[in-house]
């Protein structure tokens, strides 16, 4: 099980002659990733080769996806254009666009968003580190990987991860692992402002997955999706969660790397969230150092 | 000034449903002037009053006269609110005067160019002036509020207005929440008429009055998306006597990731009136905000970088600033972040964590390496390295025979370095 994407999930890469889409493409197919296609407009026709493996390229998604039947895309196109790369997947059906991209201007994503309403396609991200599903290999191959995610710190196991940011997703994986829980499903959802998939989404997700038997919810300052994603949680999820919230010494007004990390306001402060998080019964890690232990304690593991 | 993102906040929780409005980009990361913002509303045909920005007394003097009329003000230009309430180092009362003459003009310049101005914001440092701007002051009939900022909530714009204009809008939405009006508009649909009919008739205006005001939110909207705003604020927008609609303060946000097509608005940027360490860190393409602690951190992830600071905070120090070098840095950026640390006089001690996940430590290493050897390194450093490579990356630290102190894990990292400084 595990959601979204599992070890059969046919993947492209939109964006794959790129340098950074081209490195990622190959750490993807080494880990064992069914990449079948890769996307650059002109440039279809070429080949992606590594490794052995031979990934036909295409001018455009909805070729790639009729010649290969991939459901999931990649997204590693330059800001600019990334907005148009999210709408020419999400045209072409795939069930699932995880945009990697970093720096979309947030008016784009404001029509990105408005015009997938009413759509199948899910969008992951952007800004965001993209998703993994381990595999069960040595560290951790043989599963999905879509992003930028190191393959080797992950292990299969029944922990979900849902995330803002990258690198503290990979703290808690690592910790995970070195825990001896492993995960079910690692979710980056990014650190922009206006995303495709919240916090509540995967969750949602998560709480439905029998794979999964505790959830680790990692947030920032800024927005209210953690706190929401939290209210949901007491009412509706059957499975322990912990939880860490990151900036409690950001200053106000300032943008903290990701676009969406500022706090406004006194409610999208870290002790404000962190305070919402312990009321619905989320086992709140103090520091980063702790995400697995605190998971442990709520599970009682 | 006045947080507008507090204010419907709190007004969210008071009446109506109004969805959380929280700006979403960077506020002070590209600020602009007053003049600049004047600037732009010309462009767009926003009415203001007519102004002139001046770098010498005489060119005061020169656009005062230009104007011409008698009531006329000068404004020092600096990114900080509170100017007029503001006093200079060399003794001079305020940065905003009445002026009636254009000698006078020349003479209230001269007193504010090359000076510098402390404000409530502007801490005990203080701004030099390096321009005035000289405008005419116009006869002020009523005052409202007028915004236009990106919600987050919604994903779409919301126009936020009220008849009590020039106060405090904060107190505005806790005090009178119903006197707060707004209306979300469609990201794809844009700004339809009956939208400004709405905001025009819930702020009483009627005939020429809403005419004027209809006008002038049609081109400011426009303004917002074309120039890629994450906020534009009036306060106030006024009705003159003679029954003009003016903006008459104005507050900018823009949305860094829109900058590249910007051209115009990049050429705003004035580096004088930002934190020198910051300017050197964006020289470089590093993610740095300086802060006021005793322990500086060099990060990989943004996520990171805060947690590292809340981590530093939490074994009882003080962080000096936010670092994050990004997946991919180089050892030239490793040096530059370590320069950068380093100039700042209040760091005790430095503070590197890493979790290389497709990041190579050993790059990180051997730009310590490299970096300590241009900057020479009396404070204490702590290392944390994790994950990819990390092998190489201690190996390289360990024989170059610097004196570090390593950490297995971020809380050891932060016990370490805390302790270091006592």
């Amino acid at each position: 099980m595990a959601i979204l994407v599992d070890e059969n999930t046919k993947v492209l890469v939109q964006g794959i002659t790129g340098g950074f889409g081209g490195k990622h493409a190959q750490l993807s197919l080494d880990y064992g990733t069914q990449l079948v296609a890769g996307v650059t407009p002109g440039k279809g026709g070429q080949v992606f080769e590594h490794g052995g493996h031979k990934v036909p390229i295409f001018d455009t998604v909805e070729e790639a996806k009729a010649e290969t039947g991939a459901t999931a895309s990649a997204i590693f196109v330059p800001p600019p254009f990334a907005a148009d790369a999210i709408l020419e997947a999400v045209d072409a059906g795939m069930d699932l666009v995880v945009a990697i991209t970093e720096g979309i201007p947030v008016m784009d994503m404001m029509k990105v968003k408005e015009t997938m309403k009413g759509s199948q396609a899910r969008l992951i991200g952007p800004n965001c580190p993209g998703i993994v599903t381990p595999g069960t290999g040595p560290d951790s191959s043989g599963g999905c990987r879509i992003g930028i995610s190191p393959g080797y710190i992950h292990q299969r196991g029944k922990v979900g991860i849902v995330s803002r940011s990258g690198t503290l997703t990979y703290e808690a994986v690592w910790q995970t692992t070195q825990l001896g829980f492993g995960q079910s499903t690692c979710v980056g959802i990014g650190g922009d402002p206006i995303n495709g998939t919240s916090h509540i989404d995967c969750l949602q997700m998560f709480n439905e997955d029998p794979e999964t038997e505790a959830i680790i919810m990692i947030g920032e300052i800024g927005g209210s999706a953690e706190a929401e994603a939290a209210r949901w949680a007491k009412e509706y999820c059957k499975k322990p969660i912990a939880g860490f919230i990151a900036g409690a010494t950001a200053p106000p007004g300032r943008r903290m790397g990701h676009a969406g990390a500022i706090v406004g306001g006194e409610e999208d402060t870290a002790e404000a969230k962190k305070a919402i998080l312990a009321e619905c019964g989320i086992e709140v890690a103090q520091t980063p150092a702790e995400i697995g232990t605190a998971l442990a304690k709520a599970a009682g593991w | 000034m006045v947080d507008v993102r507090k204010a419907l906040r709190i007004d969210k929780t008071g009446v109506a449903r109004l969805g959380k409005v929280v700006s979403v980009a960077a506020f002070r990361a590209m600020n602009i002037h007053e003049y600049q913002a004047k600037e732009l509303f010309d462009k767009f045909s926003v009415g203001s009053p007519k102004g002139t920005v001046a770098s010498t007394p005489e060119e005061a003097e020169a656009a005062a006269q230009a104007i011409g009329g008698g009531g006329l003000v000068i404004k020092a230009q600096v990114h900080a609110g509170g100017r007029g309430k503001g006093t200079f180092k060399n003794g001079f009362q305020g940065g905003v005067h009445l002026v009636d003459t254009p000698v006078q003009a020349k003479e209230f310049a001269a007193k504010m160019l090359g000076e510098t101005l402390v404000t409530k914001q502007t801490g005990e440092a203080g701004k030099l002036v390096r321009k005035v701007m000289v405008a005419e002051s116009v006869d002020i009939a009523h005052e409202y509020y007028l915004a236009i900022l990106m919600d987050r909530e919604s994903c779409s714009p919301v126009i936020v207005a009220s008849t009590e204009g020039g106060m405090d809008i904060e107190e505005v939405a806790e005090k009178t929440p119903e006197k707060m009006l707004r209306e979300f508009i469609h990201p794809l649909a844009g700004l339809q008429s009956y939208e400004v009919r709405k905001l025009s008739a819930g702020l009483g205006l009627k005939g020429a009055q809403a005419k004027a005001f209809g006008k002038l939110l049609v081109n400011l909207y426009k303004l917002f998306l074309s120039c890629d705003c994450s906020m534009v604020e009036i306060n106030p927008l006024v009705e003159t006597t003679d029954g003009e609609v003016l903006a008459l303060d104005a507050k900018f946000g823009f949305d860094d990731n829109a900058l590249y097509r910007h051209p115009d608005i990049m050429a705003y940027r004035d580096t004088d009136e930002e934190d020198p360490r910051e300017v050197a860190a964006s020289e470089s393409d590093l993610n740095y905000i300086g802060l006021d602690g005793n322990i500086a951190c060099l990060v990989n992830g943004a996520g990171l970088a805060m947690a590292t600071m809340d981590i530093i905070k939490y074994a009882g120090g003080e962080p000096a600033n936010f670092l994050d070098v990004g997946g991919g840095a180089t050892k030239e950026q490793v040096v530059a972040a370590f320069k950068i640390i380093t100039s700042d006089p209040n760091v005790e001690a430095i503070l590197v964590n890493i979790f290389g996940g497709i990041m190579d430590c050993n790059v990180i290493a051997e730009g310590i390496v490299a970096a300590t050897k241009e900057v020479s390194l009396e404070i204490p450093l702590v290392v944390r390295l994790e994950g990819n490579n990390v092998a190489a990356g201690k190996k390289t630290l360990a024989e170059s025979g610097l004196n570090l102190i390593t950490a297995d894990d971020i809380m050891d990292a932060a016990k370490k370095v805390v302790a270091s400084t006592k």
